[in-house]
């Protein structure tokens, strides 16, 4: 595969060979036609500017996200790895418009989501969201629950229906489509769950410790199916984990978060092939890109 | 501070930035499914042990009169009883007396789910106002709910109406304390992919704040139907002359025990119907939930 430039703003996977705009701009002087070409390299899939997090609780303020500055090409894979508490999943929380930032600005394409601490919700609309729990509902069969985001924005019966039989297949949940979320395994219910996401061919995916709760085994597997997904649908993938190994695996930039404030600590470019197989691991590269990353945590104590 | 020594194990899966050590929250066998339900067998038990106990019961009661020697006037004989449900079913009236108890019984539940679900819903949604009205709550609560009937019939007279808001008094407390539980009970995550999909106020109440409830509003309807039953039936023994509380009491009244005994039997057969109708009509609603599953 092609070689990505590593510098710490967008690096999105080359999707298609597009040629490049006549126009000589660099990486901060978009405008907004080169954001409606997917497949352009330099396009942004999500941009997060000075974002900044405070919580009121009862013993005083705390501060969980401090300055934190990413941009995510389009259809480039993002994981976000750090300790626990270190304000991963209060950064997704805000990248999915659940959490209102304190200061700051995120942006889908050239399109503000949050202004002035108000989530415009034709934006996050437009997000594919993917929980620790699957948040399946149980009095929807798996082909009701996939078709959910299609009910809500008044597509047919007939035509949902349809959709949410392939996106079902997509995920390998092909001969389930009527069973009920209870009467499936944790791994098929976190399936239904991504198929539900990609339900409305989200611009962006994001993803909060996805696999966390399930087996070791279920997890490579599941890592595997992720990655085919993200290959064949080409969107934006924010995930995060407190895997470092998992990070390495999925992602095209691993950035790294120390905690009290939350801020990013360092983006790291994962050259390594595509598509991963599970024996990639067993690199000298893949090692090192971990243990550095290991050694980058460890140097916070 | 920073000696930084690299990991001496290699680099697999197992190198977490976890440092509690916890295993992954709850794991779970990605390909074993929950096991279906129980063995037939065991669905089929209380088919079996429900007749096995009517017959021994009758045995018990055959046995208590005819080798005991229990008064008739205590304890009549099944037969006897048989009889005077034969009897009953003679009487022109007793269609007249069955309707008339049914109605008190299907209005009074009628007013308190559909009282009971609209103060449940507001009072589980609105704090302040439920925190306001708890002592209010909690003193109708306590009070023996029945002691309100000699104040019913002064109220509203020795008709059915006394007897129906009996019923529906009964019968609200369950069903409005079940509303507003299950109002509260929507799942976190639940709201959270609602919002994230820009869910829409009444998308959101259809999809997800209903079917959360209705579960808490059949769990509080099984226990109002056999409430109202109670209300419409001790109504009925206070004032009136309809009705079958009102044919227990006059039963009673001439010292015919099978009469009385027989009043009995129709009143378990139709307090019993009228629950299985409410099961049905929720299994019929929800066939989702884990209380149709587990149930017999």
């Amino acid at each position: 595969m092609t070689q990505q430039t590593r510098t710490a703003t967008a690096t999105p996977p080359p999707t298609s060979p597009q040629a490049p705009p006549p126009t000589p701009a660099g990486p901060d002087e978009f405008d907004g036609r080169d954001t409606d070409r997917p497949g352009d390299p330099r396009a942004v899939g999500l941009r997060v500017a000075g974002v900044d997090k405070t919580y009121s609780t009862r013993r005083g303020d705390v501060h969980a996200l401090s300055d934190i500055d990413l941009e995510v090409g389009r259809g480039e894979f993002v994981s976000l790895v750090g300790r626990s508490g270190c304000g991963k999943t209060t950064l997704l929380r805000v990248l999915s418009g659940l959490l209102a930032p304190t200061a700051g600005t995120v942006e889908a394409g050239e399109r503000p989501a949050w202004v002035a601490g108000r989530r415009d919700d034709a934006v996050f609309a437009e997000f594919g969201l993917v929980f620790q729990e699957a948040n399946l509902f149980p009095w929807f069969t798996v082909v009701d629950n996939v078709a959910l985001p299609l009910k809500l924005r008044g597509v047919g019966r007939a035509e949902r229906r349809a959709r949410a039989t392939e996106l079902c297949a997509t995920v390998g949940l092909t001969g389930f489509e009527d069973s009920y979320p209870r009467e499936l395994s944790g791994g098929m219910r976190q399936r239904a769950a991504i198929a539900r996401a990609l339900a409305c061919d989200p611009s962006v995916l994001l993803m909060d410790e996805p696999f966390g709760a399930l087996d070791a085994m279920t997890r490579d597997r599941m890592n595997l199916e992720l990655q085919h997904i993200h290959a064949v649908s080409g969107t934006t993938v924010v995930f995060v984990t407190h895997s470092i190994s998992e990070a390495v695996f999925l992602a095209d930039r691993v950035v790294l978060l120390t905690p009290r404030p939350g801020r990013i600590r360092s983006v790291t470019p994962i050259d390594l092939p595509r598509p991963r197989s599970v024996e990639v691991e067993a690199t000298a590269e893949f090692g090192e890109l971990v243990v550095g990353l290991r050694r980058q945590l460890d140097e916070e104590d | 501070m920073t000696t930084s020594t690299p990991p001496t194990t290699s680099p697999t899966r197992d190198i977490d930035t976890r440092t509690d050590g916890a295993p992954p929250a709850r794991p779970v066998d990605a390909d074993a499914a929950p096991a279906e339900g129980e063995s037939p067998w065991m669905r089929r038990l209380p088919w079996v042990s429900g007749p096995l106990m009517l017959v021994a019961l009758l045995g018990i009661w055959q046995f208590a009169v005819s080798v005991v020697g229990v008064s008739e006037f205590i304890l009549p004989a099944p037969a006897a009883v048989v009889e005077a449900l034969g009897d009953l079913f003679a009487d022109p009236d007793i269609g007249g007396h069955i309707g008339i108890t049914l109605l008190e019984v299907l209005a009074g539940f009628g007013i308190a789910l559909v009282v009971g679900v609209a103060v449940g819903a507001t009072l589980g949604r609105i704090a302040w106002l439920q925190r306001a009205v708890q002592p209010a709550l909690v003193a109708l609560q306590v009070v023996p709910k029945v002691a309100f009937v000699p104040i019913f019939v002064i109220w509203f007279g020795f008709g059915p109406t006394s007897k129906i808001i009996m019923a529906a008094l009964l019968a609200f407390f369950p069903i409005m304390l079940n509303v507003m539980l299950g109002v509260r009970s929507v799942d976190r995550g639940h709201r959270d992919v609602m919002r994230g999909l820009g869910a829409s106020r009444w998308a959101t109440f259809r999809d997800m704040e209903l079917p959360t409830t209705l579960p808490y509003v059949f769990a509080g309807a099984e226990v109002a139907i056999v409430f109202s039953v109670i209300g419409a039936i001790v109504g009925e023994y206070l004032g009136g002359s309809q009705g079958l509380g009102y044919l227990v009491v006059s039963s009673l009244n001439a010292l015919d025990a099978p009469r009385l005994f027989a009043v009995i039997v129709l009143l378990a057969v139709l307090g019993s119907l009228l629950y299985v109708a409410v099961t049905t009509v929720k299994k019929l609603v929800i066939p989702w939930h884990d209380s149709v599953r587990t149930e017999v």
